[in-house]
């Protein structure tokens, strides 16, 4: 886990080969490479430093970051998650309607992200009852949840959109001390659910589950219990980033912006995730978050062709999970 | 045999990021010979073989094959050059069939260039007959085969390709007796057709009995090359260790107390048949028998991993039913699993967060794990089993063999059990680390009164720890001796008891 050994007390006795490789972890890289971006853009156009473009970018980026934290806990613990992209059109849309609800019926506004969230706990918790108890792999319950969220959605909506939203249901759209409430929650939220993952047994256990579920649950460790917990925390998340979507234009779409969930994944895997489970922490799949919208939008302050950007981002794809193999093996080398 | 080496290697140094793997070490074997390579787990073995077969190339050094200086890239090239080996983990593909696994890569064509399926059954056939062989389907898929069959298709395969030297790491550690003696069969077979084995063991009788010379590793060096009949067992081990081991047993007088465990007719289909034993405090109960016997069943039964289906189990006088492991641990019981790679270690976390993985809810206050008391207890289990590591935070996955069990085993000295059921405690691990492994366990059982049932396939290891032995064969206890009576033979008397040999 390379986060945990960047921050290790360095000993006495520590080899130079760890001492130097102790502070190389996936989000120093990630912070280091957003920064370096950033000067070399900015030396081609001054404009991308401006306060409006670096506001519009951590904007964009939250609520995928808010999702990304709760994916990456999903993919920690060894499973992975392709309904969450489904699942926020379909909280935006309950949260949506909840809304013009509530400016027409005169129930309190409050319920509108209320029972958006709960819904995602919910039904992240059905996953996650069907991939602990019933032992079907995630990827292939996710699957079908996608289809029946999105198939139920079209079904509900009639494919309108949602327009006559009121203005107290634009909370993505205010901003604390000139700071955009997206932001202020992508932060709060990113560093409890990095305090939690690291400190707390129930984080550890996510990891020691991911890791190792054999081992640990003969440490005692309840493997059920803890990929329940673990969904129905990505589903809170998934209901906070859906909140985030659903507030910051003046209308809703019917249909989810078809991608999202890989937007998501990615940024966790580029974010030093391990796809294959058991390590990555959510600072990093922040900072992925960041650096996915960071390049396209430095693309196009720099004006390259935007064709480009899907290929630079499956490029860091590929270029993220191989430097995570690699990290494996050097893991395991020294052992019989 | 001949007196000229096939294969001559001097010189060979490897230095690995940080480590030094090997520095000018020497080793050649000659054709018909069985060379064994002895030494801790990190003294270079692995490395070795590594260069031998072209998965490493050394960093100086030469290699001679035939006398004629050779330089290989990959293993593809190694093997061309007749070097096949056979690793701890066996490579074979679960999913295609005996024949097909022997002929991977090098399968027999017809004359349109597609694979001649009936040459490659019979060429299969041939090759196992050649190995006295008779009783295996070609057409069998290795999946549905035992770690014996498994093993003979290996080197089947390896024969395939003409190979004229044959490595094997560690070939008996997953065997059972019976295998073991038809493994020696063969390896005697192949060495009257002068094919040259490089042989790789912890277990010292095997070296005596089957090779005729053996060279010692110890931290990367080259040590020394003997003869085995000029050698000793006591000589080999403190060549090995660097310093003499004076007992590999350490057993320590011990006051055998109240019973703590007391299982009565213990069922679990179809492995555990009706068990009944008590476990006193204080005391350790070795359980011997042949694999596959239900021993380790036994223990999952015991540790909640595979509950009982009826019989009774009392813990401390009081009647319980384990349900999991977690319950278990609450009761004061600790199971150190057979397979720590697969059970018993999270290898991508460090030795602090595994020592502490068992009492995750002990070592947190208000939600929050302490990471101070979780260093000391492991910097205290460092020091007190002697594991290897420069940092509590070292990841366990970069330990080797030996070390990575003690930190299984500390993990379960940290959840204080009253009853610690170890598995094959020392399998895999060298001569160093096994002697303060029983030591650890002998202090255990005589100064903190620990109740230690402990299942072993070594049979030195059950004679010279245990207070009273236990043979179970076919689900069921059926023979128990006190230390004072117990012997090899009636052990393995008792373990093949009516058992039809194959052979």
């Amino acid at each position: 886990m390379a986060s945990l050994s960047g921050t290790a007390s360095v000993t006495k006795t520590a080899n130079r080969r760890v001492r130097a490789t102790s502070w190389v972890t996936q989000e120093s890289v990630l912070a280091i490479s957003i920064i370096v971006l950033g000067l070399v853009v900015s030396l081609i156009n001054p404009n991308f430093v401006s306060a409006t473009n670096i506001s519009n970018i951590l904007n964009n980026s939250s609520y995928i970051a808010i999702a990304a934290i709760g994916m990456s806990m999903v993919i920690i613990s060894g499973n992975i998650d392709i309904s969450v992209g489904a699942l926020i059109g379909l909280l935006a849309t309950i949260g949506g309607r909840l809304a013009v609800g509530a400016a027409d019926g005169g129930y309190w506004i409050g319920w509108a992200y209320i029972i958006p969230l709960c819904v995602g706990v919910l039904i992240e918790g059905v996953i996650g009852f069907i991939v602990a108890y019933l032992r079907v792999p995630a990827i292939v319950v996710s699957l079908g949840m996608t289809s029946i969220l999105r198939g139920g959605l079209i079904l509900w909506t009639g494919g309108e959109w949602i327009y006559d939203l009121p203005r107290d249901f634009m909370l993505a759209q205010q901003q604390v001390l000139g700071v955009p409430v997206p932001v202020i929650f992508m932060v709060i939220l990113t560093i409890i659910a990095g305090l939690w993952l690291r400190y707390s047994p129930a984080g550890r256990s996510i990891y020691a589950v991911g890791g190792n579920k054999e081992a640990a649950r003969l440490s005692g460790i309840s493997e059920k219990r803890v990929l329940m917990q673990v969904f129905m925390l990505n589903g809170l998340m998934v209901g906070f980033a859906a909140m985030m979507f659903a507030t910051q234009f003046s209308a809703i779409q019917s249909t989810v912006p078809s991608g999202l969930e890989l937007l998501i994944i990615t940024a966790a895997v580029v974010g030093g995730v391990s796809i294959l489970g058991g390590t990555g922490t959510v600072i990093g799949s922040t900072f992925g978050a960041l650096l996915i919208h960071v390049i396209p939008n430095a693309m196009i302050f720099a004006n390259i062709s935007q064709y480009w950007q899907q290929a630079v981002q499956g490029v860091l794809i590929l270029f993220t999970v191989l430097v995570d193999l690699y990290r494996r093996r050097r893991q395991s080398y020294g052992r019989k | 045999m001949s007196d000229t080496p096939i294969l001559e290697l001097t010189g060979i140094t490897k230095q690995f990021p940080g480590v030094k793997a090997l520095s000018d070490v020497h080793f050649d074997v000659r054709p018909g010979e069985v060379h064994a390579l002895l030494g801790e787990n990190g003294a270079g073995k692995s490395t070795l073989i590594k260069v031998l077969s072209g998965v490493h190339k050394p960093d100086t050094g030469t290699i001679l094959l035939d006398g004629k200086a050779v330089s290989f890239n990959n293993p593809r090239e190694a093997q061309d050059a007749g070097i096949a080996t056979i690793y701890q983990e066996l490579s074979l593909y679960p999913e295609l069939t005996v024949a097909e696994n022997i002929f991977m890569g090098h399968a027999p064509r017809n004359r349109f260039g597609a694979v001649d399926w009936n040459a490659m059954m019979t060429r299969a056939e041939e090759t196992l007959a050649s190995l006295n062989i008779y009783d295996m389907d070609v057409r069998r898929k290795v999946g549905s085969l035992n770690v014996g069959n498994r093993q003979r298709v290996e080197i089947a395969k390896a024969l395939s390709i003409n190979a004229r030297v044959l490595i094997m790491d560690e070939p008996t550690a997953a065997l059972t007796e019976s295998d073991v003696s038809r493994l020696f069969d063969i390896v005697r077979l192949l060495c009257e057709r002068n094919v040259a084995i490089i042989y790789i063991s912890h277990r010292l009788q095997e070296v005596f009995e089957l090779a005729d010379r053996v060279t010692v590793l110890r931290d990367g060096h080259f040590i020394d090359t003997q003869q085995v009949k000029d050698t000793t067992e006591s000589a080999l081990i403190s060549r090995m260790v660097g310093r003499t081991i004076d007992n590999l047993f350490p057993k320590l007088e011990s006051k055998v107390g109240e019973p703590v465990l007391q299982v009565r007719d213990l069922m679990r289909e179809p492995f555990t048949r009706g068990v009944s034993f008590d476990l006193h405090a204080g005391e350790i109960v070795g359980l011997a028998g042949l694999v596959g016997s239900g021993r380790s069943e036994l223990a999952q039964c015991l540790f909640g991993m595979l509950p009982a289906q009826s019989g009774e189990i009392r813990v401390f006088g009081k009647k319980v039913s384990i349900r999991n492991p977690a319950h278990a641990i609450k009761l004061g019981i600790a199971y150190v699993p057979e397979d720590r790679g697969t059970q018993g270690l999270v290898r991508a976390m460090s030795i602090r967060e595994n020592t502490s993985m068992a009492i995750l809810k002990l070592m947190s206050t208000g939600g929050f794990i302490k990471f101070g008391a979780e260093k000391k207890l492991a910097q205290k289990s460092i020091d007190m089993l002697n594991i290897r590591a420069y940092s509590p935070d070292q990841i366990v996955g970069k330990l080797s063999g030996g070390n990575q069990q003690k930190v299984v085993v500390s993990k379960w000295l940290a959840s204080q059990p009253k009853i610690l059921i170890v598995d094959e405690p020392t399998r895999g691990v060298d001569v160093g680390a096994k002697a303060e492994i029983h030591r650890l366990m002998s202090e255990l059982a005589a100064k903190q009164g620990i109740a230690i049932l402990m299942i072993s396939s070594e049979l030195p290891e059950i004679l010279g720890m245990s207070d009273r032995v236990m043979v179970m064969r076919e689900g069921r206890i059926i023979a128990e001796y006190p230390r004072a009576e117990v012997t090899q033979e009636r052990i393995a008397g008792a373990m093949m008891a009516a058992k039809v040999d194959v052979n």
